[in-house]
């Protein structure tokens, strides 16, 4: 994961912090280009790929918190997730199209999430939810990533201490117009200590 | 074997006229609660002045530690709220937000309140941020939110002062009233009391 190849390990400060800013402030990402031409017959082409994908978005069965039990109510009759195409929550990385990060990934259970997003097949997309997923939460502590963000590239944050299950919905219907406009993946955090 | 069959399709049957339970979410959407907390929002008086004397109550009582408050001093030229300071900048990152309501409860002129609004989300964390431009109230709408929701309002028969949230005294005139601002005009009969006229 990088955190061992650093060719200064032994200089480290272990008492370093791990944010340098508020919590209440974010500090500005890079954003992605604006969707990218190819020729007329090939983005015709991808619009109609990505119509058919973002009617098919097929969920890793993955929940890690409390917010994975919104995640199934969604899934129920009531509020019925498979009118977006989203019901079928494969239990195999290899079979879905979307993430969604329910709950807080504890810093043990950061590789365990970045391998299963490795595992899934291009094009995927990965929505966090809730609070601690996107952000830490209440648990600013050494024990959560703050963020999701910082080991897989998110493409949607629900906030929420647990989203509603419309929350989630809102949330799968902004992506589903996300990749109908042909957005690309945010940059992938990891790829400077993963490709090096 | 035939009788299962016939069981199973008189469940098919029995199920077969019932309305589906189904909430089509986004064109047809489930009553909230009225007690339900979504996203913030900054309220004003009656005369314009914004609520929020930036007194960083709000900030102290967040569990999560999402409010970020810079104030500035009110001074004659420029009076923002109706006291000695006002909050210059207001953000609320709504990531980190849990939607307790523990900033409402802390605000002792109910300046913040959660609205019904959930339908958030976005591409980018710091889209998420919520400043106070977003969440303050136009000017010249006086709205509570859903202060009523949570505080009953006392009776009309009243004799005296006005616990108008929780019983013990609502700070909200009396911060307007250190500067003579805010909506002490509206009230005044009822915070001077029989005390004037008696004497009077």
């Amino acid at each position: 994961m990088g955190i061992n190849d650093s060719d200064s390990a032994s200089n480290r400060n272990p008492w370093a912090p791990v944010q340098f800013h508020a919590n209440s402030q974010i500090p500005r990402a890079q954003r992605a280009a604006e969707p990218h031409s190819t020729g007329i017959l090939l983005t015709q082409l991808n619009k109609l790929a990505d119509w058919g994908r973002s009617g098919s978005l097929w969920p890793a069965t993955f929940g890690l918190a409390c917010c994975a039990i919104e995640m199934m109510s969604a899934a129920s009759s009531r509020f019925d997730i498979s009118r977006f195409g989203a019901e079928v929550f494969r239990a195999s990385p290899r079979q879905a199209d979307l993430m969604i990060v329910a709950g807080r990934v504890s810093v043990k259970m950061a590789p365990v999430v970045r391998q299963i997003y490795d595992q899934m097949p291009e094009p995927k997309w990965v929505l966090s939810m809730g609070a601690c997923a996107s952000s830490g939460g209440v648990f600013n502590n050494y024990a959560i990533v703050q963020g999701v963000d910082k080991v897989i590239p998110v493409d949607i944050f629900v906030p929420g201490c647990p989203p509603t299950p419309e929350m989630l919905l809102y949330g799968i219907e902004q992506l589903q117009e996300k990749i109908k406009k042909g957005i690309p993946n945010p940059p992938d955090p990891m790829a400077e200590r993963l490709h090096k | 074997m035939a009788s299962d069959i016939i069981k199973g399709l008189g469940t098919t049957l029995r199920e077969f006229g019932r309305k589906p339970v189904t909430v089509s979410y986004p064109e047809q959407q489930r009553s909230l609660s009225p007690r339900f907390r979504g996203r913030h929002a900054l309220h004003r008086y009656e005369n314009g002045l914004e609520r929020c004397v930036g007194c960083f109550l709000c900030a102290a009582a967040c569990p999560a530690d999402a409010i970020y408050i810079e104030p500035a001093e009110n001074t004659p030229e420029q009076q923002v709220s109706a006291g000695e300071r006002y909050s210059r900048i207001f953000d609320i990152n709504l990531l980190r937000c849990i939607f307790c309501g523990y900033c409402e409860n802390a605000c002792p002129t109910g300046a913040i309140t959660l609205t019904n609004q959930f339908e958030l989300a976005a591409q980018w964390p710091e889209d998420m941020v919520y400043h106070k431009e977003q969440m303050l109230d136009a000017a010249g709408v006086a709205d509570r939110g859903n202060a009523a929701e949570w505080y009953p309002q006392p009776p009309e028969e009243t004799p005296q002062s006005i616990p108008e949230r929780q019983g013990f005294f609502d700070g909200s005139g009396a911060s307007a009233a250190a500067v003579g601002q805010g909506d002490l005009e509206a009230r005044k009969e009822i915070l001077l009391g029989s005390e004037f006229e008696s004497k009077g």
